[in-house]
């Protein structure tokens, strides 16, 4: 995957949850994935399609998101519910669509699908390319999450 | 500005919904019915009197551009206040939606602030 591809999504990630959720998240280094298997208790996966074809994960601890959608909805929730799958899946959409007007500006116009939530500890998350994702690691002051981008061009 | 107004907020996510809710509860603005879908909208404009309408692009049976289209063609609710929430600032979306008579669009995600901005530069066009 080419590496021009992870900024767009890290910067993409601190805005939506700084503007959203009043939370600035503090990446990690981003990483080589090797399996399917989840860095989290719920996810969202998005397809893409265009100059580069792939898909986005977001997968959140619950830690992290139960503070991530309480202060989006301005009420205190205490675990996984349908508003947190909602919302997770409306964060990723928020992500794809912010990271893929910065690709736009470089000459990437990709398109994006509807986004499906996958809840449960040690769930898979299956990119549709196939291939290796890249990680890139986000910590809060309530848990971690990661972003997983699996994006080929020209394919 | 009338803080009383009444905002219809139209998404398909009833999480969205309580977002948007919850932004304009942060300026002042409490006056809000929701709507699932377009054709909800629709429903909702028809039967009580709505001052200005936000509503997101992506929906299922009625999307908010369909929605528009509809509300700027009916003589009694086509001049209300319309803001259209999208997720990505898609030149051609913006050009027909302009086109259609979107009285301004907002990209998520945005700030309170931003989006009290939008309201009241489109109120204040709509009094002049």
């Amino acid at each position: 995957m080419n590496v021009k591809f992870i900024n767009p999504f890290l910067e993409a990630t601190i805005d939506v949850l700084k503007t959203m959720a009043f939370i600035e998240p503090i990446p990690g280094k981003p990483y080589l994935k090797k399996d399917n298997i989840a860095k989290g208790d719920i996810s969202a996966i998005i397809g893409l399609t265009g100059a580069a074809r792939g898909s986005l994960a977001l997968t959140f601890s619950e830690s992290s998101i139960v503070k991530i959608v309480s202060n989006m909805l301005g009420e205190e929730i205490k675990e996984i519910n349908g508003d947190i799958k909602d919302a997770v899946g409306e964060i990723t959409n928020m992500v794809s669509g912010a990271a893929r007007k910065k690709l736009e500006a470089e000459g990437f116009s990709i398109a994006a699908a509807i986004p499906t939530v996958v809840s449960g500890k040690g769930h898979s998350i299956v990119h549709v390319m196939g291939g290796p994702s890249i990680i890139i690691p986000f910590n809060t002051d309530n848990g971690s999450f990661v972003v997983d981008v699996c994006l080929t061009e020209g394919v | 500005m009338d803080k009383n107004m009444k905002i219809l907020v139209v998404d398909d996510f009833a999480t969205m919904r309580k977002v948007i809710r919850n932004i304009l509860k942060q300026v002042q603005y409490e006056n809000i019915v929701e709507a699932e879908d377009g054709l909800a909208a629709l429903n909702v404009l028809k039967s009580q009197k709505i001052d200005f309408v936000i509503s997101d692009w992506n929906m299922p049976n009625m999307t908010g551009y369909d929605l528009l289209k509809a509300v700027r063609a009916d003589a009694e609710i086509g001049k209300t206040p319309f803001l259209m929430v999208t997720a990505e600032s898609l030149q051609e979306n913006v050009v027909a939606a302009v086109k259609a008579g979107v009285s301004n669009y907002i990209v998520k995600p945005f700030t309170a602030e931003t989006l009290n901005e939008k309201i009241t530069k489109i109120m204040e066009k709509e009094a002049k």
